[in-house]
């Protein structure tokens, strides 16, 4: 339904957009930069729309704002629209090492982005841009699962539950290579970089092993499916879990204690991109305290933004499912990028293996 | 005057260069050569890959479920068609009408439908509870996926074989039921062998999109039953690996070429005007 929800969203928006197509605007004193495009490329639901024409309305910038679904998609779409494509995106951590090594992304410049400063130390110099040359944290979270008390009343503190006979045909996947596999080894105590070929064996096993008790592995649609009581259990990121946790107290969103993955979601400017002023002005407006403020509340992930942060409600300052103490927080890892082309096909090639079973 | 008739083809030369012609010159480059230490370099490695166990095991999957769904739709379409194509039903518009509607909506949009009928507490089995009857779990299974595309493409299966059996000589049934053959004998001796040509026509144009499907199987079957299509859509778009998803979509085309000659052929022989 979700889907159908945004591509109504996308044919208004689209609508929008012709109409406005209308009005000319001039550049002036206190909007210098009224009058030219920005094209922005993000996440689907990753944004309170209202920001986007607050942006337009102060700055004159007309947006262009496409969304889309997995890092791999946006990162394919990019390659093949070549130098046509967008000025400001915002890919997750391995994405943006990845992006980077193929050179791909421009070096900002931090004097177009005063409110940088908001940002919080914690979530800066990370292993994707350890000089903080390139990359500017929007939101970041975790994967962990969802769980239904209703349904499930045990005490859930491990990956364990995903292998428990007791919830077959109960659970649903995550329908991403990196992640299924990625917490797996988590599960078996390894790193979720891991490039080994034991442990990724292992961790197929596992998967296989596992396959009886997923009733399906889903993208968007895991929200709606746990609403419905479809399944018992999901494997999800934080952000979604939070608004089920919000939506109805039955749900309860967890870390397991075997660590998981930990990312973050950063603005970046493009190399070719057609507006580089304009662009730094979107991050920075970004970094706005009230705008950081309206998008963490819509989105419900979590804010690396220090005052967005201070302004939140005592309640979400202190849900741990959004804000997890430090001593999860070193439980979990970043994703490299994985790099090695074979490696890659290592990954691709497990997946296809659990899928086809 | 024959010279003025070709130059009216002209703009259906460029879009089939441009769309056609091009793009599958590309599958062909990214299938078979590849670039090693700054140059260009032929390899079979690619389509060699494809061999491997589970690619195969991935491939007859599709081909299973595409020839199970093929033959439902024939099997539900052929009474169908035959209804339609006679002058005897009263409501053979409105049917025909219910046929065609399904087609102007987005496919995607009706198959994300089949997910709210289908799942654990969707219509299908709220209806059942009402009934007080066992409720089914059908979804994410490989039944869903070809209920999905027996959906999808019956149409494709009803209306060739309506055009063959709307065509056919009315006098030709007479003239055998003239000679005393009985309606299950005219049927068999006149109707179908003369509807060969649709029934091929049908079976091509469900099959082929059956057997490269990739939504279908990724929203009926919960990723869980990857097809030929999940594959190669995935080598473009996760494993970015374009000559493996070129050398399998090159694979897969020269497999339908190769069964769609087989069929022409067949249709060539019955004198049929079919499709191809």
């Amino acid at each position: 339904m979700n889907k159908i929800f945004k591509i109504t969203l996308l044919l208004l928006s689209i609508t929008l957009i012709l109409s406005c197509c209308g009005q000319k605007a001039v550049p002036t004193a206190d909007k210098p930069l009224a009058g030219t495009t920005l094209k922005v490329y993000n996440w689907g639901e990753y944004i309170d729309e209202d920001v986007i024409s607050m942006f337009e309305d102060e700055t004159g910038i007309k947006v262009i704002y496409d969304t889309f679904e997995t890092n791999e998609d946006m990162y394919t779409k990019l390659k093949a629209a070549g130098n046509n494509s967008y000025d400001v995106c915002i890919p997750s951590d391995y994405m943006i090492k990845k992006m980077l090594d193929e050179d791909m992304l421009a070096e900002l410049d931090f004097a177009n982005i005063p409110n940088y400063k908001y940002i919080d130390e914690k979530y800066k110099k990370q292993v994707f841009d350890p000089e903080d040359k390139y990359s500017v944290p929007y939101m970041w979270g975790t994967v962990g699962l969802a769980i239904n008390t209703d349904l499930v009343k045990d005490e859930i503190t491990s990956w364990n539950v995903l292998w428990d006979e007791k919830y077959e045909k109960q659970i649903l996947g995550i329908d991403s290579e990196r992640d299924a596999i990625g917490l797996t080894l988590k599960y078996l105590g390894y790193s979720l970089n891991s490039k080994d070929e034991n442990e990724l064996n292992e961790a197929k096993n596992a998967l296989i092993s596992q396959k009886k008790n997923i009733l399906a592995y889903v993208g968007d649609q895991v929200k709606d499916k746990m609403l419905n009581e479809e399944a018992a259990i999901a494997i999800l990121w934080s952000g979604d879990g939070i608004v089920l946790e919000q939506t109805d107290q039955k749900f309860k969103y967890i870390i397991p204690e075997e660590g998981s993955n930990y990312w973050i979601d950063s603005a970046v400017i493009l190399k070719n991109c057609q507006n580089k002023a304009g662009a730094e002005a979107f991050i920075n407006f970004l970094c706005r305290p009230d705008i950081a403020l309206k998008n963490v509340e819509y989105i419900c992930y979590s804010t690396p933004h220090t005052e967005a942060y201070n302004m939140l409600s005592d309640d979400m300052k202190n849900n741990s499912a959004a804000y997890p103490p430090d001593e999860i927080i070193a439980k979990c890892e970043i994703f490299e990028n994985l790099s090695d082309v074979e490696i890659m096909q290592k990954y691709s090639k497990i997946w296809l293996d659990v899928l086809s079973q | 005057m024959k010279k003025n008739k070709s130059f009216c083809a002209y703009p259906y030369y460029v879009w089939m260069i441009t769309f056609i012609v091009i793009p599958l010159l590309l599958v062909l480059w990214y299938a078979l050569f590849k670039s090693e230490n700054d140059s260009i370099v032929f390899t079979t490695e690619y389509i060699k890959r494809f061999f491997e166990p589970i690619y195969i095991q991935v491939f007859l999957r599709s081909i299973v479920l595409a020839v199970i769904s093929t033959a439902i739709c024939l099997v539900i379409g052929y009474p169908l068609a035959y209804i339609l194509a006679g002058k005897t039903f009263k409501h053979k518009n409105m049917l025909m009408f219910l046929v065609i509607v399904p087609m102007w909506m987005n496919f995607l949009l009706r198959t994300y439908a089949w997910l709210t009928i289908l799942e654990k507490n969707g219509i299908l089995n709220q209806i059942l509870r009402f009934l007080n009857l066992p409720t089914q779990n059908i979804l994410y299974t490989n039944y869903a996926v070809i209920l999905g595309m027996v959906y999808n493409y019956l149409p494709f299966m009803v209306l060739p074989l309506y055009t063959v059996l709307s065509k056919m000589d009315i006098n030709l049934i007479n003239a055998a039921e003239d000679l005393g053959a009985n309606k299950l004998t005219v049927f068999k001796k006149v109707v179908f062998p003369l509807s060969l040509p649709g029934v091929v026509s049908g079976i091509t144009m469900t099959f082929m999109p059956a057997v490269t499907t990739f939504v279908i199987s990724k929203l009926l079957g919960g990723g869980q039953t990857t097809l030929i299509g999940d594959l190669i859509e995935n080598q473009f778009k996760v494993a970015n690996d374009w000559n493996f998803g070129s050398a399998l979509s090159l694979i897969l085309m020269v497999i339908i070429l190769l069964s769609m000659r087989v069929m022409t052929k067949y249709e060539q022989e019955n004198e049929g005007g079919g499709l191809f």
